[in-house]
């Protein structure tokens, strides 16, 4: 026991920060079967969901037919019929245009569903909490020189990282079921979405382990969550644009974070993108960040004081 | 400031402003002993241990390990200290070498000297030919010594040892305490335990305190605490029906005669020498001994002396009843 402990003067405060990020991360990548479920989910909802309401193909020119009393009564030429036909497809297309902003509905969707993942993501890290308290792991931790708030940053960071990978994987799925890209869309744009999803990740998953971290029990935090989690999804764009919903939702939807988020994502993959807007959505969602990552942060870092 | 590995003044805990888990408890451990903290289920062993390791703060008192206050200069005393919590609490999903790195991750240990000490470490509780298996496949008795492990993984110059061996079999538990009085003997490391199996307080600690309600009742090595009962217990029987504790009470060591049950029960330090003065005693005055036993006194007599003879069903927080349960379950696999 004579080889002491030198190395305590060159730690830095941020020691374990990773150890513990990535004991979290582990748990993921190491179980092939979680990880097989995260590549399967969005291919079921993309396959499903996409393509059942693939809201394109009704008003797509192939799915159009001009009835034949119609023809004959008004003596139509075939070339008549065939600039019908796809008349009435492109105002198909421009009312998804003007409802969804793209002519895909799909890429639509596939953008709502990278927010929808990383809020169940951030809400899954926050309940591991809980989990932390109840086996011990947590008083554990507490006694060993870590600072407290590298505890709760590894739970953060975790959640963040693997929502980001969550959004590439789906966003390399969605492809091959048509996702279409903007118009003025760069590669670089990626690095956008990238920093978007930290944000709304670090602020989500802040305010969820937060609720979690005074609970012994799992039933409250679930209860508290679930009830959050319905307006956050719902009352977004997520799948609905909030333009066409009613007043009252739309009230909700333009305070949610998750709807800014989207947008945010939106305006950078599958738009053509309005920068003032951009600006707007980053602003708002950096301030929602900052305000519920300090409030978390300061709340639980007390708790673990007590 | 002494010398003492613990010291503890008043120390106090109090749950959510009404329930005293700790009640104003003081005591100090000294370089190189095994201190026992001895109770039953609720008596506030646990709640003890964690505000010594600073998982959390005392309502009232102070304490001092290795002379740092515990509130204070809680990062020199993580730095300083080793756990072993009740729990396991290891991750399933990593095997026990990560394991280890992990808690080595948390004292900032750098790796190449990680890897070092976690292999000396699995050869030190014989989990070597298991490193690399996943703790989910883990026994009780392996899930313990790995917890063991990863509490040394810092080279603490104290270890804190909750339950040590809840839930393990005979053998697991003798091989716990070789490990126990190995870390004592060969490192020269003070160990504080808690436990509420008597033989285990009996066999590996110095010194014991026990406590009950949030309060140390008293505190000694066991052979003091089981002197302090007032002696062996002689009982004996007699031919005849006459009483003779006015006769058996001048016996020099003699301390108490009573009868009970037709025989006689006589409290007497150094029994092995007062017993056969008795029978000599009794033989002169015609009384024919039939049945003798002497008894030394146990831990067993102690505890129950002190803390009453009811069983405990103290209100558990759920938690610790949850964590608990998960624990035994694993050890008994
Ligand atoms: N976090 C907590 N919140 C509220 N009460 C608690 C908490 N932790 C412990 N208690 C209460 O404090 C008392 C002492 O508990 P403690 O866990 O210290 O007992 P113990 O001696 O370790 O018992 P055991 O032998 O069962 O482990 C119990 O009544 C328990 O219900
Ligand atoms: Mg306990």
């Amino acid at each position: 026991m004579s080889e002491t402990n030198g190395h305590l003067n060159s730690r830095s405060k941020l020691h374990g920060l990773w150890a513990l990020t990535n004991r979290e991360l582990k748990k993921w990548y190491k179980a092939p079967i979680v990880f097989l479920l995260t590549l399967i989910q969005p291919i079921i909802w993309l396959g499903l969901l996409g393509n059942a309401l693939n809201l394109g193909s009704l008003v797509s020119p192939s799915s159009f037919t001009i009835p034949p009393q119609v023809i004959t009564q008004l003596q139509l030429t075939p070339t008549q019929i065939n600039g019908l036909q796809q008349l009435f497809g492109n105002l198909g297309n421009q009312i998804l245009q003007s409802t969804f902003g793209t002519t895909s509905y799909i890429s639509f969707m596939a953008v709502g569903m990278i927010a929808f993942t990383a809020l169940f993501t951030t809400m899954f890290s926050g309940m591991s909490v809980v989990w932390d308290r109840r086996l011990g792991f947590l008083n554990k931790v507490l006694s060993t020189p870590v600072s407290r708030s590298v505890i709760i940053l590894s739970k953060v960071f975790s959640a963040t990282l693997r929502s980001m990978f969550q959004a590439l994987i789906i966003l390399v799925i969605a492809v091959p079921f048509g996702f279409q890209f903007g118009a003025n869309f760069n590669p670089l744009n990626l690095l956008g979405v990238f920093a978007m999803l930290f944000l709304v990740c670090v602020g989500l998953s802040s305010m969820f382990i937060a609720i979690n971290i005074r609970s012994s029990r799992i039933e409250t935090p679930m209860a508290v969550m679930n009830l959050l989690n319905l307006p956050l999804t719902f009352a977004s764009s997520a799948f609905f644009p909030i333009d066409k919903m009613p007043t009252w939702l739309q009230a909700v939807a333009s305070v949610n974070p998750m709807s800014y988020t989207i947008d945010g994502m939106r305006q950078l993959l599958i738009f053509n993108t309005n920068y003032t807007q951009l600006v707007w959505d980053f602003a708002y969602v950096g301030i929602f960040a900052v305000v519920l990552t300090t409030i978390g942060v300061v709340l639980s870092w007390r708790y673990l004081n007590k | 400031m002494s010398d003492d590995v613990i010291k503890a003044e008043g120390l106090t805990k109090v749950f959510n402003h009404n329930l005293v888990a700790v009640d104003h408890i003081s005591f100090s451990v000294r370089q190189g002993e095994i201190f026992g903290f001895l109770g039953p289920n609720g008596a506030g062993k646990t709640t003890t241990i964690n505000m010594l390791i600073t998982v959390l703060k005392p309502t009232e008192g102070h304490a001092y390990i290795l002379g740092s206050d515990i509130v204070k200069e809680n990062m020199e005393v993580r730095n300083s200290i080793g756990v072993v919590p009740q729990e396991y609490t290891a991750d399933e999903d990593l095997t026990g070498y990560e394991n280890i790195l992990l808690c080595a991750d948390l004292y900032g240990i750098p790796r190449n000297i990680a890897k070092k000490r976690a292999i000396e470490l699995l050869e030190l509780v014989e989990l070597t030919p298991f490193k690399d298996k996943r703790v989910q496949t883990y026994s009780g008795g392996m899930r313990r010594r790995l917890e063991l492990a990863c509490g040394l993984i810092n080279r603490p110059k104290l270890l804190f040892l909750d339950e040590p061996t809840l839930g393990l079999d005979v053998q697991t538990r003798t091989a716990t305490w070789n490990y126990v009085r190995r870390l004592k003997k060969e490192y020269g490391m003070t160990l504080f335990m808690t436990t509420h199996y008597l033989e285990e307080a009996d066999a590996l600690c110095d010194r014991i305190a026990i406590i009950d309600h949030g309060k140390i009742i008293v505190t000694g090595t066991p052979d003091e605490l089981k002197e302090s009962l007032g002696g062996d217990i002689i009982t004996l029987s007699i031919q005849k029906d006459v009483d003779i504790t006015g006769l058996v009470k001048k016996i020099p060591h003699v301390k108490e005669a009573r009868k009970e049950n037709g025989s006689y029960l006589i409290k007497s330090e150094n029994g092995e020498v007062t017993a056969p003065l008795i029978i000599e005693a009794l033989r002169k005055e015609g009384h024919v001994v039939t049945k003798l036993s002497l008894t030394k006194p146990t831990l067993n007599e102690v505890y129950l002396q002190y803390t009453g003879r009811s069983m405990r069903d103290a209100e558990e927080s759920p938690e610790a009843v949850f964590a608990q349960r998960a624990t035994m379950r694993r050890a008994r696999q």
